[in-house]
């Protein structure tokens, strides 16, 4: 006690992580607390560092194609889309009707399973440990058994290649797929209402780090947080890569910003990309599966630049590349959206109690493999 | 509808007394100096507003002894882009310096942090530049074309006499058992 007869009190650093199951991995924050509102925090990353730009210099153009499953280890298909397309974009390669709605297919259900675990791990740190990430884990072993029966591997997929995919959707892996699209709205009916109804969810997140939609165009946010903020902004549309422009499907936007729009933008653009999937498996043609013109062996780039992005699951994936006209690439660089989005990290939980830093962590859904790189 | 590249750069110079260079496929290469002034007035321009920086990265063009800092800017406003942004700073390291652009897009913070820490380029003005993947003990920046990985943290089990005489030309610390091998 000092001489005035006022308590001192002082401010608290607290490291949050590495080794912590609220940071999704291996990443820290400094935090400063003031009682158990946090005052400041800075992210520290690097821990899973590996330089994976620079191991993809040293390979060749294609080699390179199953490290980007390891980015984002939930989504390896929309990965190898973004590369796939940085790639086509450089040698103006023509990707098949068939191939396009392929990566349609495996993109959207990719969507779909890295939405739903997003939602699970964000309940998880809201304090309902396990039950239900457990549920999104069932529904999402089904579509990794998809993947395996097409591509032969759970995660690290490496199904695409320039101008395609590496092998076709044969009649039984199509109803496969179809039978997965039949099966998720009755799951997400269940998963929504579970949480949509729960009034301590609803406290814990409501009008919890706020993101205002300036800060989100400024600070590069993109994706589903970018769009919880209201942001109107969605690659597929921007860009009408690949086939999306001939898919009926709408954008949500969020109004307040907050964790709980963060969470429910997610189950509603998981609708969307229910509607998209039920379009592709109606319409998807005949045809070769990757573009005839395409070489495995002594691939080469024409020399230039060239930046393909896509919008994966976590927000824009964009690839920079450079090339010499070699075989390998001159610079080979990832535009992560989980590191880009961590960006405004501070800003969103200055003010909150540090166990709504966690849950606000947690909404922005970062995978560290893609954050190190 | 984004103007054309001419366009672009004839109202930046219509206002700003830049050097800007017209690159094939879309890009811009402005000078050091007016990098700043330049960005802001993308960022303003009524027909531009390139809001939106969504990619920052350097490149070593170790033939042409320089280091290009890359911008790729989308306007969310408007839906169009990219215009890529591109700013040379010489490659020695006390002198690889650009303006930093975080003060107009706050989205290249932890970008232009990652070009420092991989390429060691320095961006006058940024708030607040540190490695950011790199451990702040490392001294080099791996990602330049040149550099060499020391041979001390990641020696061979069964070493020879080549990777002893790299590890010490490199100042490296050998470990000890890899001499008792080398005996």
């Amino acid at each position: 006690m000092s001489a005035t007869g006022i308590i001192e009190t002082q401010t608290l650093e607290v490291s949050l992580g590495p080794q912590h199951p609220s940071t999704h991995g291996v990443f820290r924050m400094d935090v400063v607390l003031d009682g158990e509102y946090v005052v400041k925090l800075k992210p520290v990353m690097g821990y899973l560092h590996r330089n994976h730009e620079q191991i993809a210099e040293k390979l060749n153009w294609l080699g390179s194609m199953p490290y980007t499953d390891r980015l984002d280890y939930f989504c390896s298909m929309t990965n190898n889309w973004a590369y796939a397309l940085a790639v086509e974009k450089m040698t103006g390669l023509k990707v098949p009707e068939r191939a396009e709605y392929i990566r349609v297919i495996m993109a959207e259900l990719t969507r779909l399973l890295n939405h739903s675990c997003a939602i699970g791990f964000l309940i998880s740190d809201a304090g309902a440990w396990f039950t239900p990430v457990l549920y999104a884990i069932r529904e999402r072993e089904l579509i990794l058994d998809f993947f395996e029966a097409v591509s032969g591997a759970r995660m690290m997929c490496n199904y695409m290649r320039f101008g395609g995919v590496r092998v076709d959707l044969d009649d039984a892996t199509l109803a496969m797929a179809r039978n997965l699209v039949e099966r998720w709205p009755k799951f997400l009916d269940e998963f929504e209402a579970l949480l949509l109804g729960n009034e301590v969810f609803a406290a814990r997140a409501q009008g919890v780090g706020i993101l205002p939609r300036e800060l989100a165009v400024n600070g590069s946010i993109s994706g589903p947080v970018a769009r919880a903020s209201g942001v109107e902004y969605d690659i597929r549309k921007v860009d009408k890569y690949g086939v999306y422009e001939r898919f009926d499907f709408r954008v949500p936007v969020g109004e307040k910003g907050d964790t709980f729009d963060r969470f429910m933008i997610r189950i509603l653009e998981m609708r969307e990309s229910v509607k998209i999937l039920q379009q592709a498996l109606r319409d998807i043609p005949a045809g070769p599966f990757i573009a005839s013109e395409t070489k495995l062996r002594n691939f080469k780039v024409p020399a230039g630049d060239g930046y393909g992005r896509i919008e994966a699951p976590k927000g824009e994936l964009g690839f920079y590349l450079v090339s010499d006209g070699g075989a390998k690439p001159c610079r080979y660089h990832v535009r992560p959206p989980s590191f880009i989005n961590l960006t405004v990290l501070e800003d969103m939980c200055l003010g909150q109690k540090v166990a709504d830093a966690v849950i606000i962590l947690g909404s922005i859904d970062i995978v560290l493999g893609e954050v190190d790189r | 509808m984004l103007p054309s590249l001419e366009q672009i750069r004839d109202s930046i110079l219509a206002v700003i007394p830049a050097t800007v260079e017209l690159v094939p496929t879309n890009s811009l290469r402005v000078d050091r100096e007016s990098a700043l002034a330049v960005a802001n007035f993308l960022k303003r321009d009524p027909k531009l507003r390139l809001d939106f920086c969504s990619c920052v990265t350097a490149v070593d063009y170790i033939k042409q002894d320089c280091i290009e800092v890359v911008y790729h800017l989308y306007s969310v406003a408007l839906k169009h882009g990219p215009v890529v942004l591109k700013v040379r700073a010489p490659r020695a390291v006390e002198q690889c310096r650009v303006p930093s652009l975080t003060p107009v897009w706050r989205g290249c913070e932890y970008q232009e942090r990652e070009a420092f820490d991989l390429y060691g380029v320095k961006f006058d003005g940024h708030p607040d530049l540190r490695r950011i993947l790199m451990w702040d003990e490392f001294v080099d920046h791996p990602m330049r074309k040149d550099y060499v990985a020391p041979m001390d943290y990641e020696w061979e089990p069964t070493p020879h006499g080549e990777t002893l005489a790299r590890a010490k030309a490199q100042g490296g610390v050998v470990p000890a058992s890899a001499l008792e091998a080398k005996k």
